[in-house]
C-alpha cells in the first residue's frame, strides 16, 4: 500500500508519539522522518526513523515550538506532509497555515477548524451553535478582565489557557483572594507553553466526568469511534483513561456520541478530532468542554476496542482519500485501559524527575500494549514533559481489563528515577475504580494524593 | 536509518512462543540492542536496552548554577528541582525580589521552569536577600544555590 500523495512524511514531534507515528509511517511505505531536538538526538524514535533531522537546541522554543526552525527542516528534508502529532504545534493555525504556504500537506484539520477549535471562546460559540450545551464563563486577556467574568461564574472556577488543551495552564481557584496569584501563575504558563497568555475563566462543575469522543472527518462526513473516560486526573492532567467510558446509560451515552458527530458535520471536519464533555455524574446531563483538533495522548484505547489505527486514518485523510469506514462498521469490542507512566515524584507533590532510567522493563504478552520512547537507559530530558511511556490494556470485559492492568503493573520495573507506576498500581487496586464511573475527584480521595 | 529490527508485533511473538514453552526468559544481544523477555509472576516483562549501540553521543551545555559553598553566617535560596530559573513572574514583569529586600520563609523569590511547569521557589527562611546568583532565564541544577539570605 502506498499513498499518491505523502511518500516523506516529516514528523514535529518527540517522545512516544513520535515513535507511534514513525510505526504506522513505516508500516503504510512512507519514510518517516523526524525533527529532533539536539537534547533527542539519541532518542529511541531518532534511532527508529529512518531520517533525522536537527530542528534546534534543546529549549523547545528553539526547537519543537520554532515554526521556522521546523519549517525549514521539512523543505530541506524534501518532505510531503508533515504530522505535527499533539502538543507542541499540533494545533498552532499559523503552523498549519505555514506548511501550507511551504507547499507540504499538514496531517491535520484545516486551518478553519483549527482557528474555531483553537480560542476556547469561538469553541463555545461554535458549539452552541451546533446545539451542543456549554458551561458558563468567559475569556479575559487580564486580571481586571479574570476578576469581572468571576463575578458571573462565581467560586470554584477554573483558569484555562484560550490557546490551550491538555490541562496545561490549568488552575482552580477557590476563593476570591487566591485569584490574582493564580492568574500570575496560569499566565506564565500559558505564555510559557502556547506562546499567548489569554485565558478563559470558567465555572467549575464539582461532580462531573470527562467523557470524550473519537471523531473522525474526511469534510463531507464524520463518524464517531466511540467513547472514553477519562475522569481520573490530577490538575487537570489525566492519569487514566479508558474506553468505552462505563458505567452511562445507554440513551444518555448515545447522546453523547451523536452530539460530538452534530459538532464534528457542522465545522465539516477533516482529519481525527476529540470532542471532551463534562458530564454530570449523576444526572448524566453533558456540556462541551472543548475539542482537540489533534491526535490524543488516549488514544490507544479507542485503537484497542475498534481495531482502528488512528494515525492510518490521519495519514489517509490527510492524503486526500474519502473516509473508508462507515459508522455502522465501527464496532466497539471489549474495554481498554490506558495509564500514564511519568517521571514524577507523585509522593512528593508530583514533583518533575528528570534524569536516566537505568531500567525500564515494560509488560508484555497478550492484551498488553506499550507506547513509550524510553528503554533501559533511556534519557527523560528536563526541557519537555514528564511522559515517558504508556501502558495500554484491553480485554473482554472491563473487569477482566482492570485485572489484566494490575498484573501488567506488578511486572514494570523502572529503576533510575521516580515514576507514576506505583501510583497506577493504588489506582488499579481502588474499589472505587473497580467499579467504574468515577468521577474527577477520584483522585483527591485517594489516600496521600 | 532503521536499526531496530523487532515491532511490538515481533515481541508479542516472542512471548507467545515461550509461554508455550518451558523457559522462562530469553535474552538476545546484538552490537544494536538487548532484548530480555522474562517471565514476571503470571504475567511477562520486555526490557529493551541500546545504551551499547553505536550512536554518536550529544553533548548537554553545563549548567550555569551549580552547587557551591555557602559564606558563614548567611543561608542559601536553593532551586528545589532542575530546570530554568526566572526571577519575575513573567517577560518584562518585575522581578520578585531584588537584593536587600527583606522576605519570610513563605515569600516567592523566583520560579523554576521544569517539564513546562512553573515551580514557585520559596524563600525557606527569613532574611534579607545579600546576593542573587542566578541570572535570569539560566539553567539549574537541583539543589543549586540561587540566593543568599543574611539574617535580618
Amino acid at each position: 500500500m502506498s499513498l499518491p500523495r505523502i511518500r516523506r512524511l516529516f514528523i514535529a514531534n518527540r517522545g512516544e508519539i513520535a515513535l507511534r507515528i514513525i510505526r504506522t509511517a513505516q508500516k503504510m511505505g512512507i519514510t518517516a522522518i523526524l525533527g529532533v531536538s539536539e537534547a533527542d538526538r539519541a532518542s529511541l524514535p531518532a534511532r527508529l526513523a529512518d531520517e533525522t533531522v536537527v530542528i534546534g537546541p534543546a529549549p523547545s522554543v528553539h526547537s519543537y515550538l520554532s515554526i521556522p526552525a521546523v519549517i525549514a527542516a521539512a523543505q530541506a528534508a524534501r518532505a510531503d506532509a508533515v504530522h505535527p502529532g499533539y502538543g507542541f504545534l499540533s494545533e498552532n493555525a499559523a503552523f498549519a497555515r505555514a506548511v501550507g504556504d511551504a507547499g507540504m500537506i499538514f496531517v491535520g484539520p484545516d486551518v478553519a477548524s483549527l482557528e474555531a477549535m483553537g480560542d476556547k471562546l469561538m469553541a463555545r460559540r461554535v458549539s452552541a451553535a451546533a446545539g451542543l450545551p456549554v458551561v458558563p464563563g468567559g475569556e479575559a486577556e487580564d486580571t481586571d478582565a479574570a476578576r469581572r467574568v468571576a463575578e458571573t461564574t462565581g467560586y470554584p472556577l477554573l483558569l484555562k489557557a484560550v490557546s490551550g488543551g491538555g490541562g496545561r495552564g490549568m488552575k482552580r481557584v477557590d476563593r476570591p483572594e487566591d485569584l490574582d496569584s493564580q492568574i500570575a501563575m496560569a499566565m506564565a504558563e500559558a505564555e510559557a507553553a502556547f506562546g499567548d497568555p489569554r485565558l478563559y475563566v470558567e465555572r467549575f462543575i464539582a461532580r462531573g466526568r470527562h467523557v470524550e469522543v473519537q471523531i473522525l472527518g474526511d469534510g463531507q462526513r464524520a463518524i464517531h469511534l466511540g467513547t472514553r473516560d477519562c475522569s481520573i486526573q490530577r490538575r487537570f492532567q489525566k492519569l487514566v483513561e479508558e474506553a468505552p467510558a462505563p458505567n452511562i446509560p445507554v440513551d444518555k451515552h448515545q447522546a453523547i456520541l451523536d452530539a460530538a458527530v452534530r459538532l464534528a458535520t457542522h465545522l465539516r471536519y477533516r482529519g481525527a478530532g476529540t470532542v471532551e464533555f463534562l458530564v454530570d455524574a449523576e444526572r448524566f446531563d453533558f456540556y462541551f468542554l472543548e475539542m482537540n483538533a489533534r491526535i490524543q495522548v488516549e488514544h490507544p484505547v479507542t485503537e484497542a476496542v475498534t481495531g482502528i489505527d488512528l494515525i492510518e486514518q490521519q495519514l489517509l485523510i490527510a492524503d486526500g482519500q474519502p473516509l473508508g469506514i462507515p459508522q455502522e462498521m465501527v464496532r466497539i469490542a471489549g474495554h481498554a485501559i490506558e495509564v500514564r507512566i511519568n517521571a514524577e515524584d507523585w509522593r512528593r507533590d508530583f514533583r518533575p524527575s528528570p534524569g536516566t532510567a537505568t531500567v525500564a522493563a515494560w509488560p508484555a504478552g497478550p492484551g498488553i500494549r506499550v507506547d513509550s520512547h524510553i528503554a533501559s537507559g533511556g534519557v527523560v530530558p528536563p526541557h519537555y514533559d514528564s511522559l515517558m511511556g504508556k501502558l495500554i490494556v484491553s480485554a473482554a470485559t472491563r473487569g477482566e481489563a482492570v485485572a489484566r492492568l494490575a498484573g501488567a503493573l506488578d511486572g514494570l520495573r523502572i529503576e533510575g528515577l521516580p515514576s507514576t507506576a506505583d501510583l497506577h498500581r493504588a489506582i488499579a487496586a481502588d474499589p472505587r475504580f473497580v467499579a467504574g464511573g468515577v468521577d474527577t475527584r477520584f483522585f483527591e480521595g485517594m489516600a496521600d494524593g | 536509518m532503521t536499526d531496530l529490527p523487532l515491532t511490538p508485533e515481533d515481541v508479542a511473538d516472542i512471548v507467545a512462543i515461550l509461554d508455550g514453552s518451558g523457559y522462562d526468559r530469553i535474552d538476545v544481544t546484538t552490537a544494536r540492542f538487548r532484548l530480555r523477555v522474562a517471565r514476571d509472576g503470571e504475567g511477562w516483562t520486555q526490557e529493551w536496552d541500546f545504551s551499547a549501540a553505536d550512536v554518536p553521543a550529544v553533548a548537554e551545555p553545563a549548567p550555569a548554577a551549580a552547587l557551591e559553598t555557602v559564606p558563614e553566617g548567611l543561608t542559601a535560596v536553593r532551586s528545589p528541582l532542575p530546570g530554568t530559573f526566572y526571577r519575575a513572574p513573567q517577560p518584562g514583569a518585575a522581578p520578585f525580589v531584588a537584593e536587600g529586600d527583606a522576605v519570610t520563609a513563605d515569600t516567592v523569590v523566583g520560579i523554576v521552569e521544569t517539564m513546562k511547569l512553573m515551580n514557585p521557589v520559596h524563600a525557606g527562611a527569613a532574611g534579607i536577600v545579600s546576593a542573587i546568583l542566578a541570572e535570569n532565564a539560566a539553567p539549574v541544577e537541583n539543589g543549586a544555590v540561587l540566593m543568599h539570605l543574611a539574617p535580618a
